[in-house]
């Protein structure tokens, strides 16, 4: 089943990319960038545009996008990158839980090495050789701790049929944290004895922006990889809201914008601002519904696997019939209750989320840095793309977790004692008597 | 011999930390009259700092041993006064005067961030015995109950709040050094807040978790000082120029040495060895568990005639402070080289003056700190699996979920055997 996906969606996506690139051809010079978006087909286009040249805003004389000369130049720069972005995703999304995953690994790789990059001075760094391999080593320390703690359970369901992987995994588990610590305290130790005199002060800012990128990537990292175990439903909705809010708020803005919204970023318009919350907060009641009625997308992957899921849906997708008043055309719809969690959701993501790409702005003009990288042909790097999709997943989560989840965290914490620290023989035993006394309590009330 | 007594007053408050393996105190003249040699058993002024070093260890100890003669909650309340002056004299650190001026108010978006991390960590920790402590008032229970639920969200919207706060009071020209603060301000409150949270977690599961780690940094840093002050000779690191190899592998032997000894003489306690539920503060009673449970071993046959004793009681215990021991000399001095790493990276002598002849309060925890996260991760990866039993988990079942969650977990539990069962079959 999953080799019949894989054939037909690489027959897609390689049709669609010979149309597209014969097409395109004319309007774009550089090809070769083509190949990486692909895989990065995660992130979406920024609301406003931070990278036309200043020497066409002093051709202008104004900041404004509607009266920009070049602008559809630029759009259609933005566009074509857009395209591609988007259909790589959906492919990804198309493929399952786990090729998300990766790519958000890969994501997260190609953040990590613009950000590391960004404040490294060349002249110190020539005499510090190897101190660059420390921060991949930190890097790799922080994914095995953060994914492994995710992914322990999914990982233990995926092994109960082998009784060695089942005791090697159980052992992994087991000193997972143990590990994870002693892999650091080397890198802090390594870190230590590399000390170099007179470059005690460039070094220990190099530590501290290692730790301070890797929290942010990890953070939100981690948050996405739950929610899409949880159910591709709450990656892809709060994904898309982003997306869509770039995107409307750029158009509102390119045909409206009129005022400026932040002295920040001084080509974001209150017109598209305000265009561009409307719209998410529809499209999130819209898409809700959309979206909740595919199982590939709702249903939770319990274990590691690949192939399609079937489950029961959770009450939160079962449609409940709403009476309209009678102006409206039909007298009925058809309302699922997570559509009212999706506005929660829209309303973040029209009001909160822009603040990523305002803190991301600002902190590109604290350091005099354009863009964070050139991975993307008209919207700079990586990390310019997920700025607000960070916000964004790391609120998913946390409201997934508050109001979505039905279980306590008691239950889950008995589950994992049970699992990670007793036998077989031991979880029986246990097993007969919560049994024993669920009998007891069932004849007591009989 | 002090002149400053009114700083005793907060030695006593801060009682938890300890003296310092080498002195990086003493002025830089002293250092010049001497000639070329920093090593500490050729400097003349080193009786005098000695005692006044002595003088503040003396009372700084005093003071821990009261508040844990107190309990846990007044140990936890020590640990939150600690954190505070730390992050005050962190937070003051690398502030420039002159931008601070044209930025008003934008100090106090530090204490919010602390503020919040305070209750996102303490939150999570003290939840379970939170709820333990009010079962028996309905009322507030349920209050407990919701709270708990709803914590996560409060503290992430405490923390936007604070992120949406920064980037609307962002002043043009300043912005480099406002992102700075920020940075810094989260690095700090990361260090502070992972090692407390770590070890308060460590005192609600038993004094001695706590107690044990924080004396072997006390008698390693003692030891060290000592080694070092009669036998020192060739230095250690550059970056501590006051340490000598004496020093350190004495301090290594003694610090073993006394892990052993130490666990005995603390696992006879149940005050330090029983885990606290709630958040009481009565006495406590408690089944010591296996690993607090005398064996007695019979001492080899070669050893003479006149010992005194031909078998000795061991606690299982003891070995685990075999492996503390060695962290706590071998690894945890790196936090003490982290820091002075960093405070010549930025030319800071001492990062704070609470403490006469220590300099503040983050001097002397920089080794407890590695140690504390240490101790965490050993006893829940070493300990905590070797004490659970059926019996354990059945009484937290019974105890703690209602009968569907009950429910949900034989269900659960039920899978999970089902399909080990047919993979094994």
């Amino acid at each position: 089943m999953v080799f019949s996906r894989v054939f037909t969606a690489n027959l897609l996506l390689t049709s669609t990319q010979i149309i597209l690139s014969r097409l395109t051809r004319v309007m774009i010079k550089d090809n070769e960038s083509t190949v990486p978006i692909m895989h990065s087909g995660h992130v979406r286009r920024r609301k406003g545009s931070n990278e036309v040249p200043s020497d066409v805003d002093q051709a202008t004389g104004t900041k404004l996008l509607a009266k920009d000369q070049n602008k559809y130049k630029s759009m259609l720069v933005r566009a074509y990158s857009t395209i591609w972005m988007i259909g790589g995703f959906i492919f990804v999304v198309y493929m399952g839980h786990l090729y998300i995953w990766a790519m958000i690994v890969i994501i997260q790789i190609f953040m990590a090495k613009e950000l590391f990059n960004l404040l490294i001075k060349a002249h110190e760094e020539k005499q510090l050789p190897g101190f660059r391999l420390l921060n991949w080593h930190i890097f790799f320390t922080a994914m095995l701790f953060v994914y492994g703690r995710i992914l322990s359970q999914r990982l233990v369901n995926t092994v109960t049929t082998d009784k060695f992987w089942y005791k090697l995994v159980g052992n992994l588990i087991k000193y997972h944290m143990v590990t994870c610590y002693f892999l650091y305290i080397t890198g802090f130790v390594w870190f230590i004895l590399s000390l170099k005199k007179k470059m005690y002060k460039y070094q220990f800012g190099q530590y501290a922006w290692t730790h301070m990128i890797l929290i942010v990537v990890f953070t939100q990292s981690s948050f996405t990889v739950a929610n899409i175990f949880e159910g591709i439903f709450w990656f892809l909705l709060p994904a898309s809201l982003i997306v869509i809010n770039d995107i409307a708020a750029y158009i509102f803005g390119f045909f409206f914008g009129k005022t400026p919204l932040i002295k920040l970023s001084p080509k974001k318009t209150w017109e598209g601002f305000i265009g561009a919350s409307v719209t998410t907060i529809i499209s999130a009641f819209v898409l809700a519904n959309f979206f909740g009625r595919f199982q590939w997308l709702t249903c939770p992957r319990k274990d590691l696997s690949t192939g399609w899921l079937q489950c029961d849906p959770d009450p939160l997708f079962k449609p409940e019939n709403f009476t309209l008043p009678e102006w409206f055309p039909w007298t009925e719809i058809q309302i699922l209750p997570v559509q009212w969690h999706a506005l929660g959701l829209g309303l973040f993501a029209s009001i909160i989320a822009p603040f990523g790409g305002f803190f991301a702005s600002g902190f590109k003009r604290a350091f005099n840095i354009k863009d964070f990288g050139d991975s993307i042909p008209g919207h700079g790097g990586m990390t310019d793309r997920m700025d607000c999709q960070m916000v964004m997943a790391v609120f998913a989560y946390i409201y997934h977790q508050s109001f979505i989840v039905a279980q306590s965290v008691s239950l889950g914490m008995i589950l994992d004692q049970i699992i990670m620290n007793l036998s077989y023989e031991e979880q029986r035993e246990l097993y007969s008597k919560l049994g024993q006394i669920i009998k007891d309590r069932q004849f007591g009330e009989s």
